[in-house]
């Protein structure tokens, strides 16, 4: 079983009308064992910049506090906020860092740019970017995802409609999947909020 | 930096309290050509004098200002050939920034980083401070900055400054004449002028170099027909 196979994840960004949506199934296993229910993938870097990661957990992790690390520094130093951009930059270059013995972690970045022009993108496990303009999608249900999100997408969603797409596409995607599941855990952020929603799935 | 027999710093304090040889290092700046820079509401510009040792050097292949980003550049007074190790260093701190981030190193972060090295200088076994002050001039999301660089590894942001021999007499010039919204092309003449008030000889466009960065952020050297351009309309 590969590497990347045994925490199970889902994760999904979506691009809307000057807002974005980031979403994750909450599942943590241990190959066919279901440790956790309530296992967060997405984190909040500032509120306009969210980032999850998919693949082995301990790496996600990890990750997550080392680009915290980065952030805070850059914060501190800099005295502004990193663009999403640059973040996915910043992402890149620490995971080739690791080139010949990679974080076993797939991230996806979602953000509000200059004049809140939403930006997503993802990675592989050494940095390749793939920016796209519509959805992004990573972890074990990720063909599922494409699928999902493929059909029931559409350009300028207002936020009420993009929740309901992306939750939709998530939920029948994760549903194909034995590794993730158990819910889901939606983000949707616009220029002024962040609302955070917790979605009952299969519970299986 | 340094053998194992000079792995002491040579730079120590005096009973005074004073770091003597940054004292003398502000003192080769002292006595270095003079150079100035002014912020204007839409730019900056920097310039410095251009006297060469000789008739007989060729005058177009010395360039005192230089470019650090397509939106920096940087002028000295004090030793040239230190000023050029700062400036390769900080030519490549600028790219590593880029190579991290995909974006163009703000102002106040490649200064930070410049003066941290003149700092390292002035506390590293084997090594003495470096001869120069700097005047960094460059654009970007925050405007135009001016900023000074000295031996110390402190650095201030101005508004207008001039440093070299006839720092004095500039800096007084400068406070009479600076207003708060200048726009670049006076405040050009403004610099032609104040590097007139001590200038010996008789000024020119192959004497004097003057460098500029406007709202387009790009830095560029003014050509010596173009500073002739500008010491006419002085004139």
């Amino acid at each position: 079983m590969s590497i990347f196979e045994y925490n199970g994840s889902a994760l999904v960004a979506m691009v809307g009308k000057n807002c974005f949506a980031i979403a994750s199934d909450r599942r943590l296993g241990v190959q066919l064992q279901t440790i956790a229910t309530d296992f967060q993938k997405i984190y909040r870097i500032h509120n306009k910049l969210f980032i999850g990661l998919a693949g082995l957990a301990t790496d996600a992790q990890t990750l997550y506090q080392r680009l915290v690390f980065r952030n805070k520094l850059y914060h501190l130093r800099e005295e502004r906020d990193m663009k999403p951009e640059t973040f996915a930059s910043l992402v890149s270059a620490v995971l080739y860092e690791k080139r010949f013995g990679p974080y076993f972690c797939q991230p996806v970045i979602a953000g509000l740019g200059d004049d809140d022009k939403p930006f997503i993108c993802t990675m592989d496990s050494i940095g390749a970017k793939e920016l796209a303009k519509d959805f992004v999608v990573a972890g074990t249900a990720s063909e599922s995802l494409y699928g999902a999100c493929e059909s029931m997408f559409k350009p300028d969603m207002e936020a009420e409609e993009l929740f309901e797409t992306i939750s939709q596409a998530l939920i029948s995607a994760v549903d194909r999947d034995c590794l993730s599941g158990w819910g889901g855990h939606v983000y949707l952020v616009t220029p002024t909020e962040v609302t955070e929603r917790i979605l009952k799935g299969r519970m299986d | 930096m340094g053998d194992s027999q000079y792995s002491f710093s040579l730079t120590t304090f005096s009973p005074s309290g004073k770091l003597v040889q940054i004292e003398h290092a502000l003192t080769a700046v002292g006595s270095g050509q003079t150079s100035l820079g002014i912020k204007a509401s839409n730019g900056v510009v920097i310039a410095t004098e251009k006297k060469l040792p000789s008739i007989l050097v060729d005058e177009a292949s010395v360039q005192k200002i230089q470019t650090l980003t397509p939106n920096i550049g940087v002028v000295y007074s004090g030793m040239g050939p230190d000023s050029r190790v700062l400036v390769r260093k900080s030519r490549k701190q600028a790219e590593q920034y880029y190579r991290l981030y995909k974006e163009q190193i703000p102002v106040t972060q490649l200064v930070r980083e410049t003066a941290t090295v003149m700092q390292e200088f002035t506390q590293s076994g084997g090594v003495r401070p470096f001869g120069v002050s700097l005047l960094v001039a460059g654009y970007d999301d925050k405007g135009p900055q001016l900023y000074q660089v000295d031996p110390s590894g402190s650095y201030f942001s101005w508004k207008a400054s001039a440093m070299g021999k006839n720092v004095s007499n500039a800096k007084a010039f400068l406070e009479k004449r600076y207003t708060e919204d200048t726009e670049l092309d006076d405040a050009v003449h403004t610099a032609i002028l104040t590097l007139k008030e001590g200038f010996e000889g008789q000024i020119s466009g192959k004497n004097i170099e003057i460098g500029m960065i406007g709202s387009d952020r790009i830095f560029r050297v003014l050509s010596p027909s173009e500073v002739e351009d500008y010491l006419q309309e002085v004139e």
